[in-house]
């Protein structure tokens, strides 16, 4: 079954890019998604752009509404997220607990209702 | 859990739910392989159950019970199926498969199923008291309505409770197996901190249904000897089972004719239980040989220390405070230290053991502890130091306690104050 994999990290400072740290966490996660994918169980994963580029849009009888940020303030954010298929709950645990934001932050686990994809 | 009892035919007794109970765990495993549902597993075990009540006390009881209950369970479990899936008018999962498994017979079921039904209760993903309540419904066959009142909340938020998790389970995809061997260790510490939980519940004599509060100590002991059955190997899980006959040995010496709780060193040993004791001992010893210690194996070595002292003062108190002194490496509490140095000041005098306490003492976050304070006024008071004894017992007497150790406080406050000094 495949499991989405939604990576928090405690809201922060955003890494700034080329920086040490930027290329030490970019070869962590590397790490982590060669060894899912060469497992056969990745499916996707991306980083998110923070918090502060998002746009939230509500439809409300037949008007749209977009409006600046998220739907409610949260203190943490979902900084990424992770697509596996996996056979059970065990094994997508033991890959979560690879993900770098597990060790800073955490990583919350959502099963995906199997659902036929549309074509 | 106990093996199958001969068959017996008695025409006319009463059979309760009580009777069913140690075939519970493979009847839910065998059916929850099959259908794949644990809800499902549970309704078909429990349906067979109310037809063998009905049936065997007229009709005599079958030859092999489990047998004959798995079976009835399986055909429930299947017929569900089926009827679910011609409401959905499709075919299911569960019944493709069945259809495949279907043919042979159902043979005893594998130590594997029975195993992955435990440590599909104690999943880590699963709130520890919902794994223990599961538990106790899944495998000890208790009612719904029993594991309310065991939880003090009502039948129906126990209902809800129960069903939660097993949804959880279906839609998490909790699968009922044996965990990977890297994961074994911790899983398999989990199930037995489960099965210890359920034993301690029944040591809380004073709430709930006291009927039912007996009893668990009984699901306890007979889990972990399910456990131990299924992985002989493990030293912990012996020296959980150890652990547990040590301590429910002293049962008939726990409480007194006013029902009133009996302390270790006041209990009349006589009452102990000599065939627990026994077989606890030998289940340690062989569990020590293996040369992997652990935590249970640790405290079951302590509670023989007790067993082994025909009286109080017999007791080896130099051995107890080495034993607690290795499972601070397991448990590295306040609570280990505190009660190992107990075992120092009952060994080298008290002097010793408050050294350690006074240590604990001056740690910001223990000051908080009353049991901490008790212990130190206790030793002070053995030390002839009545004033620093009260001090000690005032400090507790600020924190939160219950009204039977306000009470043991307030009257060693006044025989402290009452008495002569005889310290120096």
């Amino acid at each position: 079954m495949k499991y989405l994999l939604l990576l928090h990290s405690p809201d922060g400072a955003p890494v700034s890019q080329g920086g040490v740290e930027y290329a030490e966490m970019f070869a962590a996660y590397a790490a982590a998604n060669a060894a899912m994918a060469s497992a056969g169980v990745l499916v996707d994963c991306a980083p998110l752009q923070p918090v502060a580029s998002s746009t939230t849009v509500r439809v409300r009888d037949g008007r749209t509404i977009v409006t600046d940020g998220p739907a409610a303030e949260i203190k943490e954010q979902v900084g990424g997220y992770t697509l596996l298929e996996c056979a059970d709950l065990d094994e997508a645990l033991k890959w979560a607990a690879t993900i770098p934001a597990a060790l800073t932050g955490w990583v919350e686990i959502r099963p995906v209702i199997p659902t036929p994809t549309p074509s | 859990m106990g093996g199958d009892t001969p068959g017996d035919s008695h025409a006319d007794a009463v059979l309760t739910e009580q009777d069913f109970r140690a075939h519970w765990w493979p009847a839910v495993a065998s059916v929850t392989r099959l259908v794949g549902d644990l809800a499902a597993a549970e309704d078909a075990v429990q349906d067979a159950v109310l037809v063998a009540m009905a049936q065997w006390p007229v009709q005599g009881t079958p030859a092999n019970p489990r047998a004959w209950l798995i079976g009835v369970a399986r055909h429930k479990a299947l017929d569900a199926v089926r009827r679910d899936a011609r409401r959905r008018e499709k075919e299911s999962v569960a019944l493709r498969e069945w259809r495949e498994a279907d043919a042979p017979p159902p043979g005893p079921v594998p130590d594997h199923d029975e195993l992955g039904l435990i440590f599909m209760c104690c999943h880590p993903a699963l709130d520890l008291s919902t794994q223990v309540a599961l538990t106790l419904r899944a495998l000890c066959g208790l009612g719904t309505a029993e594991v309310a009142a065991l939880f003090l909340v009502p039948e129906a938020t126990m209902a809800k409770r129960l069903t939660r998790a097993r949804a959880k389970i279906r839609d998490s995809g909790i699968r009922m197996r044996v965990p990977e061997p890297e994961i074994l260790p911790e899983r398999l510490a989990g199930v037995l901190r489960v099965i210890y939980l359920v034993f301690t519940e029944g040591h809380k004599a004073s709430t709930g249904a006291v009927l039912v509060r007996g009893q668990l100590c009984d699901f306890g002991i007979d889990l972990a000897r399910g456990v131990r059955r299924l992985l002989p190997a493990e030293p912990e899980v012996a020296g959980l089972l150890a652990l547990l006959l040590l301590i429910d040995s002293r049962r008939p010496a726990r409480v007194d004719a006013a029902g009133d709780l009996v302390l270790l060193e006041d209990q009349d040993r006589t009452l102990w239980n000599q065939r627990m004791i026994h077989e606890g001992e030998q289940l340690l010893e062989r569990a020590l040989r293996t040369g992997r210690p652990g935590p249970y194996q640790l405290h079951a070595a302590i509670a023989a220390c007790h067993s082994t002292a025909p009286d109080p003062t017999d007791t080896d108190w130099w051995q107890i405070a080495l034993l607690y002194g290795e499972l601070l490496r397991y448990e590295p509490t306040p609570v280990v230290e505190a009660n190992r140095a107990i075992a120092v000041a009952m060994s080298d005098g008290p002097a010793a053991g408050l050294a350690i306490l006074d240590t604990l003492n001056r740690h910001p976050q223990l000051g908080g502890w009353p049991q901490l304070h008790i212990a130190r006024a206790d030793l002070l008071r053995r030390l002839g130091r009545p004033a620093d004894a009260i001090d000690a017992y005032q400090t507790a007497l600020r924190l939160p306690l219950s009204t039977a150790e306000r009470n043991f406080i307030a009257s060693r406050v006044n025989q402290l104050a009452e008495s002569p000094r005889t310290g120096p």
